[in-house]
């Protein structure tokens, strides 16, 4: 009964939101939003991008960075025979040569220069330009996305954890979930609890998300746990369902200190997340996108802690058996000293939105003029970087 | 719903309504809450916080040269150390449930949040105790200026901001030691500004954080000596934050650093910034701007006297007029909980800290907020959707069927727990509901999840 509820609730919803756009006033609903999956990763504290995806190549880096830099002779793993991957990442390279492992190495979203993590996590998940003060930016790119698939339901996409998402937050329909909640009520305290918060729409949607989400993962073999790999488990059991569009988090990247041993655990968390993406996706994982970006780079020059302060351009990571991966695409802006941003961090040659927004385009369609006005509104797709097998 | 002032200063500005003792009745009562918060006899000083670390260390490094009993005596040392955060959320929940008026209780929730620090290894956790007894609990009804000062210069945040590892590029320790890679780390001093101070809206620029960051260099904290600031480690020379020059005396002076503090919590941005931060934390998520303006007006005029500022809070109409805006965050869930439920302080301090921990804490996790650990500087979420999401609410929903049986010998009759919780401001939807439970536990239960408990 709750089930049916939610869906009669979902398509209320949806009906809403595609009447009030006026982009999709003209769209069907009939269509299925098809096969393709896509799972982004918000990689929250900044992720230093030349130590993941070490441009070793570069004879810079080794200036910048004496003790952070390590290179193939001191254990990261050429790929190419001018970038390395950092060894913390060494479970994902039979990825890289299978060809499900790619990565953008200068890149960033349009904020610039105040370099906190919050305000650049907000625009990063917003997807809108610097135009509007942070606050009046409302909902995020993943769920404009959804309100221009024809056919998404609520089950559609899934943020999971127990952080929010900004990225699918906003007006069309998406569940959320983190694996290890639990909930037990008799039917008679179900029943005068649904009641207690009928008129408190907070309330109210929530209770009933939860119960929908319980009743489905009742079975203790398919709960898991809320760790990274648990995350990336439970994405998979949902993705193999009706949903096509995942996102979560993993945190931990702000290495302004010791970076070798905080870095690495962010590492290990992203790895695990995304193995387990594959082996719980099993023959999905093959029509399956993984993006994993970051609010912004950290500084060129490590700093006095062994560490790396908050910077501008970094690197994304792309897996998936759906992209053309072995391969880093995209240029290489150097590090000498006039190369760099402001005279201390890499300097992006590209917007982080580009990249997901030819993603959007190849996997569900949407056209070039709705990804440049709507979901990402002002963004310059530029050419296509071909990410996509 | 026209509310008593009673029945809102418990529910709106404290934690709620208790079988054991009446509402304040007058605003006077509640604002003498906040002199009732400074530090008990239980407060943790910075000397044994640093005892703490040395013994730690000491143990730690012997325990390789002592064999097995070394090795034993340190893991018992850390798993002692591992509780102290749970003993710590189980006096502070004993304060809160006992509290006459719990609005400093509340300031101390409000602000150990507003300079969030997070204590990672077993050995810090009495550093941060002291942080809150010392930087946050005697400065609650004074000038924000002393908060600042105390707190932005505290050990605790200097490890958690990483600035006990800023040295000045420039400075005699980095130019004597050319080989060991010291620079600057800009951490504390871009939180002082965008966070606890001017907020990232304000008029700063990068070039502001960097200046900050230098004149804050000296500043450090080694559990070994009582040193906190080091001339040597300070970077020559004076710095401009937000066009004034700061220091440039030779040797450099902790008192310049104390004067920059000064001036960014004097900033009329500061005063706005934090007005607002108030008036979202106790009254509504999106804040009336006559409240904020209110707010904002004494702050400045009474050059961020604390004191003042409350008074304003504690007697604006919007109290009233925006009752139910907010969503108890899970701290504030859990104590009003075992407040309503007339748990004395004394049978919550008799609690195993295991309990408390298996109990209490998890329940805390659960709901989205682990104790004294979220993610980020920034604190906690302010928005009620942050909160009752469906995992946060299906949180609250178990603790309301499973807790107050452990907690309690005999479970009072529903109807009456819904006087006893909520006074006159139960709604017409839970009325209706209580009574038809099926059980007391259920009944109980349907109080404490409803929305009307979970809001203020």
């Amino acid at each position: 009964m709750l089930s049916r509820r939610l869906f009669l609730k979902s398509t209320a919803l949806i009906g809403c939101s595609a009447a009030a756009h006026p982009l999709l006033s003209s769209m069907s609903f009939a269509a299925a939003p098809g096969e393709n999956r896509l799972v982004v990763i918000i990689l929250r504290g900044a992720m230093d991008g030349l130590d993941v995806l070490q441009p070793y190549g570069d004879p810079e880096l080794a200036r910048l960075r004496p003790t952070l830099a390590m290179g193939p002779a001191k254990g990261a793993l050429d790929l190419d025979g001018f970038y390395a991957l950092h060894p913390g990442l060494s479970a994902l390279y039979p990825l890289w040569q299978a060809g499900e492992l790619g990565f953008v190495p200068a890149v960033s979203t349009p904020y610039r220069d105040k370099r906190s993590h919050f305000d650049g996590q907000d625009l990063l998940e917003a997807g809108t330009g610097n135009d509007l003060p942070v606050r009046f930016r409302q909902g995020g790119w993943l769920n404009r996305l959804l309100q221009a698939m024809p056919g998404a339901i609520s089950e559609t996409a899934y943020s999971v954890g127990v952080e929010e998402m900004l990225i699918l937050s906003g007006k069309a329909p998406a569940r959320s979930w983190a694996p290890d909640a639990e909930l037990e009520l008799s039917p008679q305290a179900q029943l005068l609890l649904d009641h207690v918060y009928h008129e408190d729409a907070l309330f109210r949607d929530a209770a009933a998300e939860a119960n929908q989400i319980a009743a489905d993962t009742m079975q203790p073999e398919r709960r898991s746990r809320a760790d990274a790999a648990g995350l990336g488990r439970f994405a998979a059991t949902r993705l193999n369902g009706e949903t096509r569009i995942a996102s979560f988090s993993v945190a931990g990247w702000d290495s302004h200190a010791n970076q070798p041993a905080v870095i690495g655990k962010a590492m290990t968390r992203l790895s695990d997340a995304i193995l387990a993406l594959r082996e719980g996706l099993g023959a999905n994982w093959g029509r399956t996108t993984v993006l994993a970006m970051t609010e912004f780079g950290r500084t060129a020059r490590q700093n006095g802690s062994n560490g790396t302060d908050h910077g501008t351009g970094g690197a994304m990571l792309m897996a998936g058996g759906a992209i053309r991966g072995g391969r880093v695409i995209g240029d290489w802006p150097g590090l000498g000293e006039g190369d760099l941003y402001a005279g201390r961090d890499l300097m992006p040659l590209r917007d982080v939105r580009a990249h997901a927004a030819w993603a959007m385009a190849g996997l569900y369609g949407i056209p070039r003029n709705q990804l440049e006005t709507s979901i990402f509104p002002g963004l310059d797709m530029g050419d296509d970087p071909r990410i996509l097998a | 719903m026209s509310v008593s002032f009673p029945e809102l200063a418990a529910i709106r500005l404290g934690f709620g309504l208790s079988p054991l003792m009446p509402p304040p009745e007058t605003p006077g009562e509640v604002l003498d809450s906040v002199a009732a918060a400074a530090p008990g006899p239980d407060a943790v000083t910075l000397d044994q916080a640093r005892e703490t670390m040395n013994r730690h260390s000491a143990l730690g490094r012997n325990r390789m040269d002592s064999g097995s009993e070394g090795q034993a005596e340190f893991r018992a040392l850390n798993r002692e150390l591992a509780l102290i955060p749970m003993v710590e959320l189980q006096q502070r929940l004993a304060r809160a449930v006992d509290a006459p008026a719990g609005f400093g209780e509340r300031l101390v929730q409000f602000w150990s949040d507003h300079f969030t620090t997070r204590s990672l290894a077993t050995n810090t956790h009495h550093l941060r105790l002291a942080f809150i007894d010392e930087a946050i609990r005697p400065h609650l009804g004074g000038r924000f200026e002393a908060m600042l000062i105390a707190a932005n210069t505290h050990p605790m945040m200097l490890r958690y901001l990483d600035q006990g590892r800023s040295i000045g590029p420039n400075s005699r320790a980095a130019r004597n030691n050319p080989n060991r890679k010291m620079g600057l780390n800009e951490n504390l001093a871009r939180e002082t500004i965008e966070l606890h101070t001017l907020g990232v809206d304000a008029g700063y620029d990068q070039d502001d954080v960097r200046q900050l960051a230098e004149l804050l260099t000296g500043l450090v904290f080694r559990p070994k000596t009582d040193e906190l600031f080091l001339k040597n480690w300070a970077e020559p020379g004076a710095e401009t934050v937000l066009g004034r020059s700061y220091g440039g005396e030779e040797p450099a002076r902790i008192e310049d650093i104390h004067a920059v503090l000064t001036d960014l919590a004097r900033h009329p941005d500061t005063a706005r910034h934090l007005a607002r931060k108030l008036a979202v934390h106790f009254v509504a998520d999106e804040p009336s701007p006559a409240l904020v303006d209110d707010l904002s007006a004494i702050w400045r005029e009474s050059g961020g006297d604390l004191s003042q500022v409350y008074a304003v809070l504690v007697s604006h109409p919007d109290l009233a007029a925006r009752f139910r805006q907010k969503v108890r965050q899970p701290f504030d869930y859990v104590a009003s909980a075992l407040r309503a439920l007339g748990v004395p302080g004394q049978a919550i301090l008799a609690i195993e800290p295991r309990r408390i921990r298996n109990d209490l804490g998890a329940a805390l996790a659960r709901m989205g907020q682990p104790w004294y650990q979220p993610v980020g500087p920034d604190g906690w979420a302010e928005p009620a959707a942050d909160w009752i999401t469906p995992q946060g609410l299906a949180a609250r929903i178990e603790f309301s069927l499973k807790q107050p049986a452990r907690l309690l010998e005999t479970l009072p009759d529903p109807r009456d727990f819904l006087r006893t919780a909520l006074g006159s401001t139960a709604g017409e939807a839970l009325n209706w509901a209580v009574p038809k439970a099926e059980s007391a536990r259920e009944g109980v239960a349907m109080v404490l999840a409803s929305n009307d408990f979970n809001r203020r």
